[in-house]
């Protein structure tokens, strides 16, 4: 059994006496069978000495109980970790970052507070998933659309806090840029809400976020400096329609004004869904993962030799439909001037969507979710060899050809040379409507040898990728310390001041030690080891 | 691209079989199974309902060459040690559920539906999209 490091077993066990006072026994779970289920499933260390494991685990069903556990798990340094679903799978799972922690497991607390729909938001607690609030609004018959990313057991809030993303309009499939309003409880047990929701009675919490003075949230983004337990978010009203289309181009040279084009259309909100651009020519082996970018005069041979394009930008547009057909005539326009550029079109959907239309599309396009990203998973992507999970790599590249030719030129060769498979890899992901992001998905198998030159591996790239620039916004607790080193201008001035505010708003250090880089003063200097 | 036909030969060979056997199954379910079925629905069935596609069919549809039904609704040969195994130990990219998320009372209704006789399963559990898109064009 794994205990924290910062307590006696007499003292842990007084403490979990004290958690079952204030959550009912049934709710605290700490024999062996049970916390099985909190290890992270995908984890590198899996079975090995050093994976991360929960030494308890307490669910709460209240912000009172939640402010009562804090304050407890304070009077005898019990490291405490939160979590919403759980689901952040590739990311950590439900499982901490500093071993031996307690799991504060919010998945009980799972009640949507309130829709509006005048205003097209919400606000809802941890446990709620995606699933659950589409069951919400569809039953109530809400005019509102919610954005999800791709696993639909996912929560709100964690994904939210996590800047997770989905697939439809801006404004909303950034889930931390959709977020107005959040409560937290914080260190010492008190409550906090920001923005609008500091000032009573105000109706305005879930409309303007910033309220006055700096703007806290962002002290809950990947944090390790309070409990999250209630947020509010901008929901979408449902469009009119959606119109998928795309742009082709036939030479390598065309990507750099390729992705200028695009750059300047989604700036001025000419298509407000999320685009896309790949390589039909690089992507044969696998729709999902570009193979390396050849030099200019390979790749145009390559595509006189299929007649596939070299590049394709994908545009999605929501809306009215005449709007976007006009719009989507625009994008046209802006294109013509490429050599042998084609266009093509889908025909516009019309919401709300028929059984028939929903068998077809893809499900998070329309906020609609789902577990069907996780067959990728089960088929090995077509060869059915499937792996025990997989681990994202998302770097934050240049928005420019330049700048994806140049992650995957660097990403591809590096996995080569330390033979590493992706199955995913797309160096131009676009949920966020000003950067752009690698992302690569690797296999992990429960095999030690494997998961530790993988570790090593991902340590090595992580570096690499440092030196060009580009640094993870996202990443699994193995490797937060290394992502966070990356970030090290001004001899790492951001984690220094990260661990000034840790100090100064949780001093015994016992909320979610570690995460993202940043430990309590008394495991700074072994980093939890 | 050869890589992605097999698959989709896969796929459709795995759809006539899980079309042939959700065919048997029809009707109303009995009201002591409908716990279970309800967990089922909103655990299990996003990838272990009757659609080829999901992860969980389609693997299981591979692992075991259509000898026994890829949709886990449709077997008659899951024991219930077996059953709680898997929730809370998982396999390959399924995770173990937490007793939050599945507590032990749901787990035993559970395994009450996936053991009953198939007659008084009733129909298959729907997917959350089709029930509430069905539920919306009702309400028009």
């Amino acid at each position: 059994m794994v205990t924290p490091n910062t307590m006696t077993e007499a003292d842990f066990a007084d403490g979990l006496g004290e958690m079952r006072s204030i959550v009912g026994s049934e709710w605290v779970f700490d024999q062996p069978a049970d916390l099985n289920t909190y290890r992270d499933f995908y984890s590198v260390l899996w079975g090995e000495p050093e994976e991360k494991l929960a030494s308890a685990a307490i669910a709460p069903a209240s912000v009172e109980e939640v402010q009562a556990i804090v304050r407890a798990a304070g009077e005898r340094n019990m490291p405490l970790y939160p979590i919403s679903t759980g689901r952040n799978l590739g990311y950590g799972g439900s499982a901490p970052v500093l071993s031996g922690s307690v799991v504060l497991d919010l998945k009980r607390m799972n009640r949507v507070l309130e829709v509006n729909e005048a205003n097209c938001s919400c606000l809802v607690e941890p446990g709620v998933s995606y699933f659950d609030m589409y069951r919400h609004l569809q039953e109530s018959g809400s005019k509102l659309w919610l954005d999800v990313p791709d696993p639909g057991w996912g929560s709100l809030i964690g994904n939210a806090m996590d800047s997770g993303g989905g697939y439809t309009a801006s404004g909303y499939r950034g889930h931390w840029e959709a977020v107005c309003g959040v409560e937290a409880v914080m260190a010492d047990g008190e409550v906090l809400r920001t923005g609008m929701g500091a000032l009573p009675g105000s109706e305005t919490w879930q409309q303007y976020r910033m309220g006055i003075g700096p703007c806290l949230d962002g002290l809950f983004r990947q944090s390790t400096l309070g409990v999250v337990t209630k947020m509010g978010f901008y929901l979408f009203p449902q469009p009119e329609a959606h119109l998928s289309a795309s742009v082709s181009v036939y030479r390598y040279e065309d990507l750099d004004e390729l992705v200028e084009i695009l750059n300047e259309l989604e700036y001025g909100n000419v298509f407000n869904g999320m685009p896309g651009v790949g390589s039909p020519v690089l992507s044969q082996e696998s729709p999902i993962a570009m193979a390396i970018v050849p030099e200019p005069d390979e790749m145009n041979r390559m595509v006189r030799e299929t007649g596939l394009a070299a590049w394709r930008a994908s545009f999605n547009f929501y809306g009215p439909e005449k709007v976007i057909a006009a719009q989507w005539e625009h994008v046209r326009d802006r294109f013509a001037h490429f050599e042998g550029v084609t266009y093509h079109a889908e025909e516009p959907v019309r919401f709300p969507l028929t059984q028939a239309q929903l068998e077809k599309v893809q499900k998070p396009r329309y906020g609609i979710p789902s577990l069907e990203i996780f067959t990728v998973g089960s088929q090995g992507f077509g060869k059915f060899n499937p792996s025990d999970g997989h681990i994202w790599f998302s770097a934050v590249i240049p928005r420019s050809g330049k700048g994806v030719i140049e992650a995957n030129r660097v990403m591809r060769q590096a996995c080569k040379e330390r033979g590493l498979e992706l199955f995913m890899l797309a160096p131009a992901v676009t949920c966020w409507t000003r950067s752009f992001v690698l992302f690569a998905a690797v296999p992990v198998y429960k095999e030690v040898e494997k998961n530790r030159h993988l570790r090593q591996s991902i340590k090595e790239i992580i570096a690499l990728c440092g030196e060009h620039g580009w640094g993870e916004y996202r990443c699994p607790p193995a490797f937060m310390d290394a992502v966070m080193d990356a970030y090290s201008f001004s001899d790492h001035k951001l984690r220094r001041v990260n661990e000034q505010i840790k100090d100064a708003l949780d001093p015994k250090g016992i909320l979610s030690a570690g995460r993202y880089g940043v430990w309590p003063k008394h495991l700074r200097e072994g980093r939890g080891a | 691209m050869r890589s992605v036909v097999v698959a989709a030969a896969v796929a459709a060979l795995a759809f006539g079989v899980a079309q042939a056997q959700d065919g048997m199954r029809t009707g109303p379910t009995a009201p002591d199974l409908a716990e279970g079925k309800a967990v089922f629905a909103k655990w299990c069935a996003p990838c272990h309902a009757p659609n080829p596609g999901l992860a969980g069919t389609f693997a299981l549809q591979h692992k075991y060459d259509g000898k026994v039904p890829a949709a886990l609704e449709n077997r008659t040969d899951l024991q219930p040690a077996l059953v709680a195994y898997f929730v809370r130990n998982g396999v390959a990219w399924m995770p173990p559920f937490r007793p939050t998320e599945i507590s032990d009372a749901q787990l035993a209704a559970l395994n009450a539906y996936l053991t009953a006789p198939l007659d008084q399963r009733g129909a298959p559990a729907e997917l959350l999209a089709e029930e509430m898109v069905q539920l919306r064009s009702e309400g028009q």
